[in-house]
């Protein structure tokens, strides 16, 4: 039984990660329907960034999570206005192609800043974890899953609540009649790119410092990511962040009950069931066609 | 004017002539390290201590009165990128002998290349038994097989009174030998052995397998990976409050790392290792020893990395010593040249046995193998 409580901790703290990387990529796969191979690279991205503030600069751990976000903001934009604007109305092969060489070309470019060697990011928690009965977990963990719920807390007020959010809904479901309401267009594509970028780093700067930091990092998160997203369905917020829950839980139980060999095939497994059973996600909404 | 500009392709030419001279006049070595990818840091140390035995052979004169050349790829952690790696190495740089390729399943993906080009390696970190028994004549292995590593382990067990113990190993080639050869020691000895759990090799979070095996009915942990990976576990186990005793092996572990990013998670742990750079004197070689923690020193390297790093420059100096004996830097020579080698490495002579089907047997070196103990943060020796 209390193996079982400490696979249900592991899951949720676990799960609270998957989900802010699911939430940073629902927005630009799901919403703007770009495929967004640079997920990946932008969380790794913030990786890097904690890593420079807070052993190159010295500068305090806490107060090196908000400039991760930011510069994972700013490079989101960047990406967007070089890349995406001049793109977009092509088809949807051509965008796929481009984001794949700025995920190849950013990966080589962390290789050749910081080199291939895995770097460690020292955390002011201590080390002793909080025991709770049978079950214990490292108060950099807890940390982490209050600052994802908190931030994944934050996108969904931001999307269902602010007027912003509201201009990004309407401009991805119909951008001619957004625009004609008066909506800036432009303007609205590379907050919204920008938003589930800085969200992707985020997720890097917070997972950094609780595992290690290398150039390739990020590609298992982004496919984890990608599952993430079609398990919750395409640009479904909480589906995100139920799937990134299920997705853990599946890892955890998979590894803990049938075989650990096979942990990271657990979750895959889902998605194949769910895209031959329910093809549009566990909680995709009914959507008008045509 | 004109006689200027007619001059210009006469000096590209001689240029390219004598650069083209200038080349010949190195002899090549090719080393398949993992520079990136999961196991980045084992391999740049490798490859650290590869360059100090070319600077050390080069300062003495070279080989065969010309300079010793290292032609360093990178194999990503990859074992597709590693054959392809060999096959760049061998059919492009045209080298004469490898070393490589750090991992077990690095190395095997790389041997058929050996057979196809007939070129000669000297494999500086792999256990898997599989490489040596497999009737590969190209293979010179100066590591220990995961047999030998067991075997050293035999005569402590019943010091440490192992009961019941339990794996975590990465999930390859590696790992599942070292389960395999460990296991079968463990039975022997009448130790029951538990639950083998695995992890990927580019797993960051092992918290799963470690919720499992905090709840069996072991009292030790056999873990088998890299350094990245075993100061992550050593941090998971110590956050899922996991206090039984934990040995690993392998001789990738760079303890002092581990004492570094694992704090006092790492007090009471065991480690299997080939080298003791902390016991200069109790190597085999003292002088050698010496004089390569010296040079590592020198160079701003991380004292950690000298257990991983002292491997590739005993590689290449076996290497260096079988094309002198050879007298030709040529691959069929130098094959046969390192059964007649004596090398001394940092963790005793490096001399070939045969090991293997008969008429194609690989090269074995018999190596010494270590047991020490982390206390307080410190590191002490424990006999075997």
């Amino acid at each position: 039984m209390s193996e079982f409580l400490q696979h249900l901790i592991n899951m949720l703290v676990l799960g609270g990660t998957y989900a802010l990387l699911g939430i940073g990529l629902t927005l630009i796969f799901g919403i703007m329907n770009v495929v967004n191979f640079t997920h990946g690279v932008l969380y790794t991205f913030g990786a890097y960034i904690m890593f420079i503030v807070v052993h190159q600069l010295g500068i305090n751990f806490f107060l090196a999570l908000p400039l991760a976000v930011l510069a994972g903001w700013l490079l989101g934009a960047a990406i967007e206005l070089t890349l995406l604007r001049p793109l977009r109305g092509s088809d949807i092969d051509t965008t796929m192609l481009v984001m794949i060489g700025a995920w190849i070309a950013m990966q080589s470019g962390a290789l050749w800043i910081w080199g291939g060697v895995a770097k460690s990011v020292t955390t002011p928690f201590p080390e002793a974890p909080l025991v709770l009965g049978p079950v214990s977990v490292s108060w950099l963990r807890l940390f982490v899953l209050a600052a994802a719920a908190m931030l994944i807390v934050v996108t969904y007020l931001l999307i269902n609540r602010t007027k912003l959010g509201c201009a990004m809904r309407a401009t991805f479901q119909d951008q001619d009649t957004a625009s004609l309401m008066g909506v800036n267009v432009d303007l609205i594509y590379t907050s919204t790119f920008a938003i589930g970028s800085s969200l992707a780093a985020a997720a890097g700067a917070l997972l950094g410092p609780v595992y290690v930091i290398f150039p390739q990092m990020g590609d298992l998160a982004a496919v984890k990511a990608f599952a993430i997203v079609i398990l919750g369905g395409l640009g479904n917020i909480t589906g995100a962040v139920i799937g990134g829950f299920i997705l853990a839980l599946a890892e955890e139980l998979g590894a803990g009950y049938v075989s650990s060999g096979y942990r990271d095939a657990m979750g895959f497994l889902i998605i194949i069931a769910v895209l031959i059973f329910k093809p549009t996600g566990l909680f995709a909404r009914s959507e008008r066609v045509g | 004017m004109t006689p200027t500009f007619r001059l210009v392709p006469t000096i590209a030419l001689a240029v390219a002539l004598l650069s083209g001279a200038a080349e010949a006049q190195t002899i090549k070595i090719g080393v398949n390290e993992p520079l990136t990818g999961a196991f980045a840091a084992s391999g740049t140390y490798v490859v650290n201590g590869a360059k100090i035995a070319a600077d050390e052979i080069n300062a003495k004169g070279g080989i065969l009165g010309k300079k010793l050349e290292l032609v360093i790829e990178d194999n990503k952690s990859n074992p597709t990128e590693a054959a392809a790696v060999a096959e760049k190495l061998i059919t492009s740089d045209k080298v004469p002998v490898l070393m490589g390729a750090w991992g077990s399943s690095l190395t095997l993906a790389v041997m058929p290349k050996l057979m196809e080009y007939e070129t000669p390696m000297v494999v500086e970190t792999s256990s898997s038994g599989k490489i040596t028994t497999t009737g590969n004549p190209y293979i010179f292995r100066i590591s220990p097989p995961s047999a030998i590593e067991a075997a050293a382990f035999k005569g402590i067990v019943d010091k440490l009174e192992l009961k019941k113990v339990d794996f975590l190993v990465i999930n390859n080639d590696w790992g599942r030998g070292t389960a395999e050869d460990f296991s079968k020691m463990m039975k022997e000895k009448g130790i029951a052995v538990g639950a083998i759990e695995t992890m990927d090799q580019g797993a960051q979070d092992m918290s799963a397998q470690l919720s499992k095996l905090k709840g069996t009915d072991s009292e030790t942990i056999i873990v088998t990976t890299a350094v990245d990976q075993l100061t992550l576990i050593f941090k998971q186990a110590a956050a899922l409050g996991l206090k039984k005793r934990i040995i690993t092996t392998g001789g990738s572990q760079n303890p002092d790392q581990i004492i570094a990013q694992a704090g006092a998670a790492a007090n009471g742990t065991m480690h299997l290792t080939t080298f003791l750079p902390w016991f200069p004197d109790k190597t085999p070689n003292p002088e050698a020893t010496n004089y390569f923690i010296a040079e590592w020193k020198k160079r701003g390297y991380d004292f950690a990395g000298c257990t991983e790093s002292f491997r590739g420059y005993d590689g290449i100096r076996t290497a260096a010593a079988a094309i002198e004996k050879a007298g030709k830097a040529e691959p069929a020579a130098i094959k046969a040249a390192l059964w007649d080698i004596k090398v001394k490495g940092l963790n005793g002579d490096i001399v070939f046995r045969k090991s293997g089907p008969e008429g194609k047997e690989s090269g074995q070196s018999q190596p010494n193998v270590y047991l020490i103990e982390i206390t307080d943060g410190k590191i002490g020796m424990k006999t075997l």
